[in-house]
């Protein structure tokens, strides 16, 4: 099937990739011990990688250049499955109960350990959707997503050191703060074009990071900030696994009101406008909308989830210190919002646990994470920018309305 | 006084560090419009694989001269390589997408090789071999201005009129020019537009290569994360200069190097990178076409 | 005839050494259909530009009166979106929609000025916020009703035809409510028979009581529509006048030179 010039081209890319890995890959040093391992077998795997991963892309491209070609056919076999499933009630309201009752009965079916691990990811979940709003609804590309998050988890931190202040009257103040603090960078930056607003964000993200670290007595510098009260519940002091289970329908909770909260705000003329600005802003401006405001509501709405995860991570770890918020932690937010599907509720769901909840449990992959999500930013780039699940187009029907009687 | 001429040319061996590192930005934004965020990692590599030919080298008895050539030489070579092959792995394909597609690419690109290097080799950081001898002709002024860092200056002046001249006076030089100006206009005189670009990568990954091996034997160690922090910084250079334009990066470079080596010596340390950091914020916001830069027009 | 919905006077525009506009005097008034003709590169794109505010003119006054409530605004140096809120909106000569969004929703977002929930109202949905929006899309379906886009409310725009394009660009700037319409080549890229029916269309919307500005290079269609011609080259205005005067102008006729007036 495959003729013998793409074998050979493959054959080039492999010996390429070869060459490209080999002082990396094969040599190690030992500068103090003066001792030079050669891995040749990392060669190897390197060359039969790259060959078998050419051939692959290479299949890739013929298929979809043949998929091209029988386009109308294609529209209608594509619409994803789970599009589907979403657009009928039938299904989805099921789909949902079921989801929500495992939801509520994982403590119980599952150790403390997993719900721990199963909070974090819905945790993610939240921050997920959050940076949704900004980067897959809004188009605007926020690389200091974890600043904010910061934001929520200190207030929560120093508010609890300084003052006691309790984890539900801090909730709110840690959201708002965070959103506050948007509000205050968004609105020199939001007037900046796409790219140089990414690295605007990044830079400031990693501001508030180095100031954390640095500036001991507001901070307590690079030790970080320990014994955190957990929240309560009406003054009942919780065994430690009964504050496990609380947290965690705590986040649920909030997952849920997330979810909500974003899928009104899409369907909303909010949404429609932040949809807009992404199109085409100059358009959007001469259709009436005020840009630096539009954007200015989205930046400091995402923000305002950062805040409210960053005061329950706060809680739920009882301790915070700098390495917490690196430029990575924005970057693992910003590849659940692609690998998911930018402006997909769904998507960001599905994306959040996969990329969470996978390295957990398969602990040889725990040391690839990183590597795999740099990847996976590259790879949904080049080969799927819609995300796995893409966002459904909200269609109206014109038979209810009264002024279509005519037609 | 002699605290300030130190401070200062702790500076300018910083402000060309930058610099080299800053050119290759400033060339491929010219070129495609792009932030290149792996470019930080690029230099990383030629740190390491400098590192690991000459710690090879040198447990294999060869002259220091030779370690130094061939150290360069390899460093450079692997560099450009990675360059040209990220080029076509993650950003070719996403020429005509939407503007962000190939800067969250970059950022992936950039994480995956942070990390690929820290798998294959490791996550501490490495003491690196001193290439550069202290010089008898220098000791008079050794206590202001080291070897290291005049080899380094003279280095960088070096490379940056072969640049010049490069661009200036050959064959892909102009094809660079004209390409930066109108890619499509370059493409329909004939110009191979893909090979500018790929040109403008190894050109763009050589210089970086050459930074990463002076500032590590300048150093002292490496590791994996270095690239982060240098590209973050030549990136601010290369802005502060005005982002496009090869004299500004210079300049940018040698104006971030300059009054960080005096805000840390005079003022404190504890800050150094917040200060580059909010340096990068307040050009962008306040005058984003930097020194040099030409102002944009939106084309409606 | 009643005071000038838009009065621009002495408007210039630099760019760097090059001066786009130079000293350009334009009144329209209620009702009226106005053609801005002119060579290639004269001017007429970023005179638009200049009226709604994407660029900020060197010097000059504009200023636009609401002739319901008489009240007279200077747009220099004002927002894009504010001067749409004043009551002038506009198409673009190279189609700028909203290409991934519905037929209908690009039209919605042209209600976007003339409504107010936000993010209180997206999220309870209280019947305020109900309301607004069964109006947006009512609204919204009779404009595309008058452009005939209507059987296709729920296909992604760059799905449309070039002409269906222009002409969902034409609703959405009309979802805006202006008094004052722009047309940016309404024509360019249609057929025959497309361009008839967009002559009726630019008719029905004037009868409407939408003042017209348009820039075309279709002179049929200029010289049949138009109640007023004003003509630039080079970034000055070099006559005015009805289409019989404008027609026998010599400037005019030595502007297009070697170009066919009846092309």
């Amino acid at each position: 099937m495959f003729p013998v010039n793409e074998l050979k081209r493959s054959l080039l890319v492999s010996i390429w990739f070869a060459f490209l890995t080999f002082p990396i890959m094969v040599i190690k040093v030992d500068p103090i011990e003066r001792i030079v391992t050669w891995r040749w077998d990392n060669m190897f795997f390197v060359a039969i990688g790259s060959f078998v991963l050419s051939i692959l892309v290479k299949v890739y491209f013929v298929r979809k250049e043949r998929r091209a070609g029988s386009k109308k056919a294609q529209t209608a076999l594509t619409e994803p499955f789970v599009h589907r499933i979403l657009r009928e009630p039938r299904f989805l309201y099921p789909l949902c109960l079921a989801c929500l009752a495992f939801a509520i009965l994982f403590p119980h079916l599952f150790s403390a350990y997993q719900t721990n691990i199963m909070t974090t990811a819905l945790m993610y979940v939240v921050l997920g959707l959050g940076l949704n709003i900004v980067v897959g609804v809004a188009g605007l590309l926020d690389l200091g997503y974890v600043a904010f998050y910061a934001v929520g988890a200190y207030s929560y931190a120093l508010l609890n050191m300084h003052f006691g202040l309790g984890f539900w009257i801090v909730l709110p103040i840690g959201g708002l703060l965070a959103a506050f603090v948007g509000v205050l960078l968004g609105f020199p930056v939001l007037r900046l074009r796409g790219d140089y607003l990414a690295i605007v964000t990044l830079g400031f993200g990693e501001i508030i990071r180095l100031i954390l670290e640095n500036w001991n007595d507001f901070s307590q510098g690079p030790s970080g900030i320990a014994n955190i009260s957990r929240p309560g519940l009406f003054g009942i002091d919780l065994s430690f696994s009964a504050s496990i289970n609380y947290i965690y329908y705590l986040v649920v909770g909030l997952v849920i009101f997330t979810i909500f909260v974003v899928n009104r705000l899409q369907s909303s003329r909010l949404g429609r406008a932040w949809l807009a600005l992404r199109e085409d802003e100059i358009a959007c401006q001469a259709m009436g909308i005020d840009k630096t405001r539009t954007k200015l509501i989205a930046f400091s709405l995402g923000a305002f989830w950062a805040g409210l995860v960053g005061v329950i991570f706060a809680a739920k770890t009882t301790f915070v210190n700098p390495a917490s918020f690196t430029f990575l932690e924005s970057a693992i937010i910003l590849s659940i919002v692609v690998l998911g599907g930018m402006g997909s509720i769904v998507g960001v769901i599905l994306g959040a646990l996969t990329l969470i909840l996978l390295p957990e449990y398969l602990r040889a992959l725990a040391e690839y994470r990183m590597l795999a999500f740099g990847g996976i930013l590259v790879v949904m780039m080049i080969f799927k920018p819609e995300g796995l699940i893409s966002n459904v187009r909200r269609s109206y029907q014109f038979k209810k309305l009264p002024s279509s009687e005519s037609e | 006084m002699d605290y300030f001429i130190e401070l200062f040319f702790g500076g300018l061996t910083r402000g060309s560090i930058y610099a080299l590192i800053a050119l290759g930005y400033t060339m491929v934004y010219g070129i495609i419009g792009l932030i290149n965020f792996a470019h930080g990692e690029i230099y990383m590599i030629g740190a390491f694989t400098s590192f690991i030919v000459a710690t090879v080298l040198s447990i294999y008895g060869f002259p220091l001269l030779a370690i130094v050539v061939i150290a360069a030489l390899a460093a450079a070579v692997w560099s450009s390589a990675y360059g040209v092959t990220i080029e076509k792995i993650a950003y070719r394909p996403l020429r005509h997408a939407p503007r962000l597609s190939p800067l969250i690419s970059a950022i992936g690109m950039s994480i995956f090789l942070q990390n690929y290097v820290l798998l294959a080799q490791t996550s501490d950081f490495l003491p690196f071999p001193a290439l550069i001898p202290e010089f008898a002709f220098m000791e008079p002024v050794a206590h202001i201005v080291g070897s290291s860092d005049m080899v380094i200056l003279v280095t960088t002046a070096l490379v940056m009129l072969a640049l010049t001249l490069l661009i200036k006076f050959t064959r892909i030089g102009k094809a660079m020019r004209a390409t930066a100006q109108d890619r499509t206009m370059a493409m329909l005189v004939g110009i191979n537009v893909d090979r500018v670009i790929s040109a403008t990568f190894v050109i763009g990954s050589a210089l970086a290569a050459i930074g990463g091996m002076l500032i590590a034997s300048h150093i002292g160690q490496i590791n994996f994360y270095i690239g982060f922090i240098a590209g973050i910084k030549a990136f601010t250079a290369a802005v502060l200069g005005g982002i496009g334009s090869i004299p500004g990066a210079v300049l940018g470079s040698l104006v971030l190097g300059l009054t960080e080596s005096f805000a840390t010596g005079y003022v404190s340390s504890d800050y150094e990178d917040v200060f580059a950091f909010s340096l990068l914020v307040l050009i962008l916001i306040f005058k984003p076409s930097g020194l040099l830069g030409k102002a944009e027009t939106k084309k409606v | 005839m009643s005071e000038a919905i838009l009065n621009v006077t002495n408007l210039t525009m630099n760019f760097g050494g090059i001066r786009a506009l130079d000293s350009v005097n334009i009144d329209i008034y209620p009702g009226e259909i106005v053609a801005l003709i002119g060579p290639n590169g004269a001017g007429k794109t970023t005179f638009f530009n200049c009226l709604t505010g994407i660029y900020t003119p060197s010097s000059g006054e504009i200023r636009l009166r609401n002739p319901e409530t008489g009240k007279e605004t200077r747009l220099n140096g004002m927002k894009p979106n504010r001067i749409t809120e004043k009551g002038m909106a506009r198409t673009f000569q190279n189609i700028r929609l909203f290409a991934n969004m519905s037929v209908l929703e690009n039209v919605m977002i042209g209600r976007h000025c003339r409504t107010h929930s936000l993010i209180f109202g997206a999220i309870f949905r209280n019947p305020a916020t109900r309301k607004e929006e069964r109006e947006i899309i009512d609204t919204s379906y009779k404009i595309l009703k008058k452009v005939k886009l209507h059987k296709q409310v729920n296909e992604q725009a760059k799905n449309l035809s070039y002409g269906a394009q222009r002409r969902l660009e034409i609703a959405r700037a009309l979802a805006t409510e202006p008094f004052l319409l722009l047309l940016d080549e309404p024509a360019a890229g249609m057929n025959p028979k497309e361009t008839e029916a967009l002559v009726s269309l630019i008719r029905l919307i004037c009868s409407e009581g939408h003042s017209i500005l348009l820039i075309e290079h279709d002179m049929k269609l200029v010289m049949s529509l138009s109640d007023r011609i004003f003509v630039m080259d080079y970034g000055k205005k070099i006559a005015q006048g009805t289409p019989e005067e404008v027609r026998s102008n010599p400037a005019v006729i030595k502007a297009y030179l070697g170009e066919d007036v009846d092309a």
